[in-house]
């Protein structure tokens, strides 16, 4: 360590310089001025949060350059706020560094280890403590005690067992059956063939029995997406082109990836898009992923007309729709 | 509308006041173009189709065929009805003025007139979609907002946004803002499905249900600012880069001066 | 005596003779803390978290977390007669029933990403000057902990009000809980009771959101604070700063009048966003069903990063004996942020181990004077903020006329390619300045003036520099790399030779510097 032998010099604490306030009076009543200017800034803040709050109506709209039309209570009341809490921070720390005392100070700091004996102390006395629990020679206790506290740990685990039911097959399930028919969301219409030009979409959910009521939970795996093409724009094979009904093709819009709905259909390109991580299913290959995180394409549902010439499902979706999970193909 | 009619009755409104006049006015004139087109003579019509024709084979015919079938890079015509025409040469994205991504909106290049003679044109060698009429424009007394709401989130918000601000497509693409667009524009889009936008069939989207949500989408329009700046109305990432440069900004340039020696 | 002292002398005597608080505060009342702006990073922190609890109690007031179906009949025309959770219409009465509720929900919103965005830049702080290295490892870790713990109460707090964007939040979330592998769908079960989205889980984060997580918060911020205040403030070198020593303000009076008076430039800066800017409108979002979506889905900035490795994450799934591992959820949902928060947390371990340091340090390392840390530090932000953008490609792709494809090539690329880049750049850029520091000590800085020699060659005139700016700059000590003998002092080779290799190279590359100006160097030049 030769080199920090001839290290350059620490100068020591440089000299306190005085500010004007402290040797100028008329400096100092001027900043104490400043200060009381600040926290009647202040003040004013208050008076006008108080003012907002009971005389501005919530219905008024002022206009204010960059905002716009903008509501006036909420406005005021933010700024009165804003000005009331700012102004007194502002007076405090310009009180702070112009007026109160600004020599800096040393102080020294201690050594955090403890001294020696003080930790031979310690030690000394957790092995004595220790040994009179006489844990070590009275092994039995020991063990037993190691099992009881391990065993008391899965307590809180089987308490929170009635949290939720377990999956089951639910998550691979829907309310879509064999001559389910497809009706639009909003709206619990029933769709015909004839209803979609081609290039129209429809968001559809199943058909409800009489008395039945839709909750989110059957939504967010009901949610289907109605498609119409011409039927010579698709490039499927023969099993999937027959779940298509005159260029109608149904796919489960809740995205294969992590769930969001899937809706963004660019007639030309022929393209799903999916907002939320961008994934995008080729309409015309049954939604084959061709760009995105997602790994899977989106489930087809099979559909058809009934005799009355409503669209209706073939079958159920013939795979879990979704996101993957790990039991997903059990 | 007891929300909307509340923010009215006050005087400081008046440059709100001033957009829904503005926008009345135009929605009336427009109204009223399509509405005079009904009842006109068999004689005023062939003329019109006449001068749409001509129009057609000077502006139109070099990419879209003499006879609408189309070519190389432009969809046949055949079929798709004066809807389309008044949308796409009406709002100016017809003529195409480059080959980009897709065709923006921009200022019409013809007149009302002459676009109203170009549809006629069109509509008259095969049927297709109609301009709509009045009736189904009337959003001011006609249509639920609430009703308008529900459908604009389920049928057009994963591509137009929450509220309408437009969004991302694939390879560049991207569905527009919808502030600013003419009511007749609105429903022509969503019955013709232009470019990358599909079809919104009749029975599936009911013209009353159109109605409702050009009425959602004019009250979003002129909803003034209820909680400060709008920020674009584009979600967390306009609010985050704010918190980082004026929030943070503030609150750095405030210690800054704390920290310094007063002299 | 004046009154006034007699009564705050009884009062003194009062709380002294129950408590025996005198003796505490009169040795605590003496601390002294070193004024520098950076300072004050982590208090931003703490007082949006005192807005946060302040803000987040009226809230409380109204705000119902319950998912029971209700139909809006409230102020807001554009919702009326929508079925939405009670939640949601709660929400709906603060912004518009309640006067100030509003302006109270955006101040709470902007005061999360305020508290974000200030834990982060004083973890940038602490990491960039060292202030990490012993004693404070704890406070290291703690703080790490109150990160990932800020991130997990800021995301449900932006779930809780159930509309559209939060609503679309959960599910994504969701998603998340189903991939773990073999208990995933449990998980997700338990946590919803039942299926997505269930009426549970609403009220279970509500809990979560305004009890449990900000009691931990308190917990360890007191524990944070509490270390700070008995280890006494870091301080930056400087003229008579030492290892042994703090300068700097006592507690009181001017202390108190800063720290204090900053807490309330934080609320009002806070307020006078939460009055001029508009945040999370959830009334345009509408209420949350899983068949809608908007454009532009997007968690908060501070989840942005973790949205962004989603996006760009390959499209990879497997099959393993007929059960799916979704890796394209995994890898960039929980692996990559398990791998970068544990590693975030061991840093001053590795760092000690690899310099084989472990003496205390009070003074701050000007970050120039780590190369290896700062280039580190630089590339982990290299990181992140390539995936933060990439969690925004669908606004920059519409901003900036660029595709979403294009800023997700880019990214799914850079953020292999940039990360290492910028820490060779940063590197070089620290070693740089650091033969400028010695260049400018001993040759002075340059005036601009310049001077004809006697034969007529034209030289610059250079002034020394000051010697508190030549202590400043010199002041920092150079460790040499660790020497790792392979063979121990018997010659057998020792246990973990790899890892020693690994431990010698490192310390190598962590100890590379530019000799720093000498009190011999200057005498040599003198004599020139």
């Amino acid at each position: 360590m030769s080199k920090e032998i001839d290290a350059i010099k620490d100068p020591g604490l440089p000299e306190h310089v005085l500010r004007r306030a402290d040797t100028d009076p008329i400096a100092a009543r001027k900043a104490e001025r400043q200060v009381a200017t600040l926290f009647t800034l202040s003040s004013l803040g208050t008076i006008t949060l108080i003012g907002a709050y009971f005389f501005i109506p919530q219905d008024v709209f002022i206009f204010f350059p960059v905002l716009g039309s903008t509501n006036a209570h909420q406005l005021f009341l933010g700024l009165g706020l804003a000005a009331s809490v700012f102004f007194i921070g502002m007076g405090a720390i310009h009180w702070a560094k112009t007026l109160m005392p600004d020599e800096e100070v040393v102080i020294q700091r201690h050594e955090f280890r403890s001294p020696d004996e003080d930790r031979a102390e310690f030690v000394k006395t957790a092995k004595e403590g220790a040994a009179a629990a006489g844990l070590g020679r009275r092994s039995l206790i020991k063990r037993s005690l190691g099992l009881s506290l391990g065993l008391a740990g899965l307590s809180p685990l089987v308490l929170l067992r009635d949290l939720g039911p377990t999956p089951g097959d639910s998550l691979s399930k829907t309310s879509w059956k064999a001559g389910t028919r497809l009706v639009t969301d909003p709206g619990d219409r029933p769709i015909k063939a004839s209803d979609l030009e081609v290039g129209a979409v429809a968001q559809t959910l199943p058909e409800l029995a009489k008395g039945e009521k839709r909750t989110l939970p059957n939504i967010a795996r009901d949610a289907v997406l109605l498609i119409r093409l011409r039927p010579e724009e698709f490039n499927l094979n023969a099993e999937r082109l027959s779940w298509t009904h005159e260029g109608i093709i149904a796919f489960s819009k809740i995205c294969s990836h992590m769930g969001c709905a899937v809706a963004l259909y660019e007639q030309q390109t022929k393209h799903l898009l999916c907002p939320c991580h961008q994934s995008t299913f080729d309409v015309t290959r049954a939604a084959k992923v061709i760009f995105g995180p997602a790994a899977r394409p989106l489930p087809q549902l099979a559909v058809t007309v009934d005799s009355e010439g409503y669209l209706v499902a073939q079958s159920p979706f013939t795979e879990p729709i979704g996101p993957s999970f790990w039991g997903r193909l059990k | 509308m007891k929300h909307l009619s509340r923010f009215r009755r006050h005087r400081a409104v008046a440059p709100l006041l001033l957009i829904f006049a503005l926008l009345g006015i135009g929605t009336t004139f427009s109204v009223a173009g399509a509405a005079t087109s009904n009842p006109i003579s068999a004689a005023e019509r062939s003329a019109l189709i006449k001068e749409g024709e001509q129009i057609f084979n000077r502006g139109c015919s070099s990419c879209h065929g003499i006879n609408l079938e189309g070519g190389g890079v432009a969809p046949s015509l055949i079929g798709v009805g004066a809807a389309s025409v008044d949308f796409q040469v009406g709002t100016g994205r017809m003529p195409l003025a480059d080959m980009s991504a897709q065709a923006m909106r921009k200022t019409p290049l013809y007149t009302e007139k002459e676009v109203e003679a170009l549809a006629a044109y069109v509509a008259s060698l095969a049927i297709g979609p109609e301009i709509p009429g009045e009736e189904q424009l009337n959003y001011e007394r006609d249509g639920s907002v609430a009703e308008g709401g529900e459908l604009f989130r389920t049928n057009c918000a994963m591509c137009h946004n929450f509220a309408g601000q437009g969004g991302a497509l694939t390879q560049g693409k991207y569905a527009p803002t919808l502030m600013g667009v003419l009511p007749k524009h609105i429903s022509e889009a969503m019955t013709t499905g232009p470019q990358s936008m599909p079809v919104f069939s009749d029975k599936t989207l009911t013209p009353e249900e159109k109605l409702s949500v050009i009425k959602w989408i004019k009250a979003v329009e002129v909803e003034p600012a209820l909680g400060g700046a709008s920020l674009g109305r584009v979600g967390p990432v306009t609010e985050g880069l704010l918190v980082w440069t004026l929030g943070l900004g503030l609150l750095v340039g405030v210690a800054v001066w704390l920290a310094m020696k007063a002299r | 005596m004046t009154a006034r002292e007699r009564i705050a002398g009884s009062v003194a005597n009062y709380v002294d003779e129950r408590t025996g608080a005198a003796a505490w505060m009169k040795k605590n009342l003496n601390k002294v803390f070193p004024d520098h702006w950076s300072f004050l990073l982590g208090e931003i922190a703490l007082y949006s978290f005192v807005i946060l609890l302040l803000s987040g109690t009226f809230l409380t007031f109204w705000f119902d977390p319950s998912q029971r179906e209700v139909i809006y009949d409230g102020t807001y025309a554009p919702l009326q007669g929508i079925h939405m959770s009670a939640a949601y219409a709660s929400s709906l009465d603060i912004s518009f029933e309640v006067r100030g509720g509003l302006l109270m929900r955006q101040i709470h919103h902007w005061s999360a990403l305020i508290f974000m965005a200030a834990i982060v830049v004083h973890l940038m702080r602490v990491y960039f000057t060292g202030a990490f290295r012993k004693p404070r490892e704890f406070n290291w870790i703690i703080g790490i902990g109150l990160l990932t713990l800020g991130i997990v109460e800021g995301f449900l707090g932006y779930s809780l009000p159930d509309d559209l964007l939060s609503g679309t939040g959960i599910r994504i979330a969701e998603a998340i809980m189903q991939a773990i592998p073999v208990v995933g769908s449990y998980i997700s079960f338990f946590a919803f009771g039942g299926a997505f989205p269930g009426e549970a889980f609403i009220p279970r984060i509500y809990i979560v959101h305004v009890l449990i997580l900000p009691g931990i918060f308190l917990a360890l911020i007191t524990v944070h604070l509490m270390l700070v205040w008995y280890q006494k403030h870091t301080q930056y070198p400087g003229p008579g700063r030492t290892e042994k020593n703090v300068v700097g303000y006592p507690l009181l009076p001017v202390y108190m009048a800063k720290a204090g008076g900053f807490f309330f430039i934080v609320f009002g800066v806070t307020a006078f966003l939460g009055a001029v800017a508009s945040i999370n409108p959830i009334w345009l979002y509408g209420p949350y069903t899983p068949a809608q979506v908007s454009a532009g889905s997007q968690p908060d900035w501070y989840m942005g990063w973790l949205d962004g490795l989603v996006r760009m994450a390959p499209p990879i799934e497997t099959i393993f004996f007929g059960y799916t591992i979704s890796w394209n959820i995994l890898l960039p949902g929980l692996i990559i942020p398990g791998i970068l928060f544990t590693g975030m947390a061991l840093y001053p371990f590795i760092e000690s181990w690899i310099t084989g340091d472990k003496r205390e340090h009070h003074l701050l390392d000007r970050p120039r004077n780590a190369p290896n840390r700062t280039a580190l530090g630089v590339m982990s932000l290299t990181f992140m903020i390539i995936a933060l953008i990439n969690g925004g490609n669908d606004i920059f792709a519409t901003t900036f006329d660029l595709t979403i494809n294009q800023i997700m090539w880019f990214s799914r690329i850079s953020i292999f390619i940039l990360p290492p880049i910028a820490f060779v750049i940063t590197k070089r850029l620290c070693l740089s300045l650091q033969r400028a520091d010695r260049e400018l000590v001993l040759h002075g800085r340059e005036t601009g003036r310049l001077v004809m020699m006697p034969h007529g060659e034209f030289v610059e005139v250079h002034e020394p520099i000051s010697p508190e700016k030549a202590w400043i700059l010199t002041q920092h000590e150079q460790q040499p790399a660790l020497a790792l003998e392979e063979n121990d002092a018997s010659g057998v080779r020792r246990p973990g030779v790899l890892k020693n290799k690994l431990r010698a190279r490192m310390s190598k590359a962590h100890a590379v510097s530019i000799p720093k100006a000498t009190a011999a160097d200057l005498k040599e030049i003198e004599h020139h």
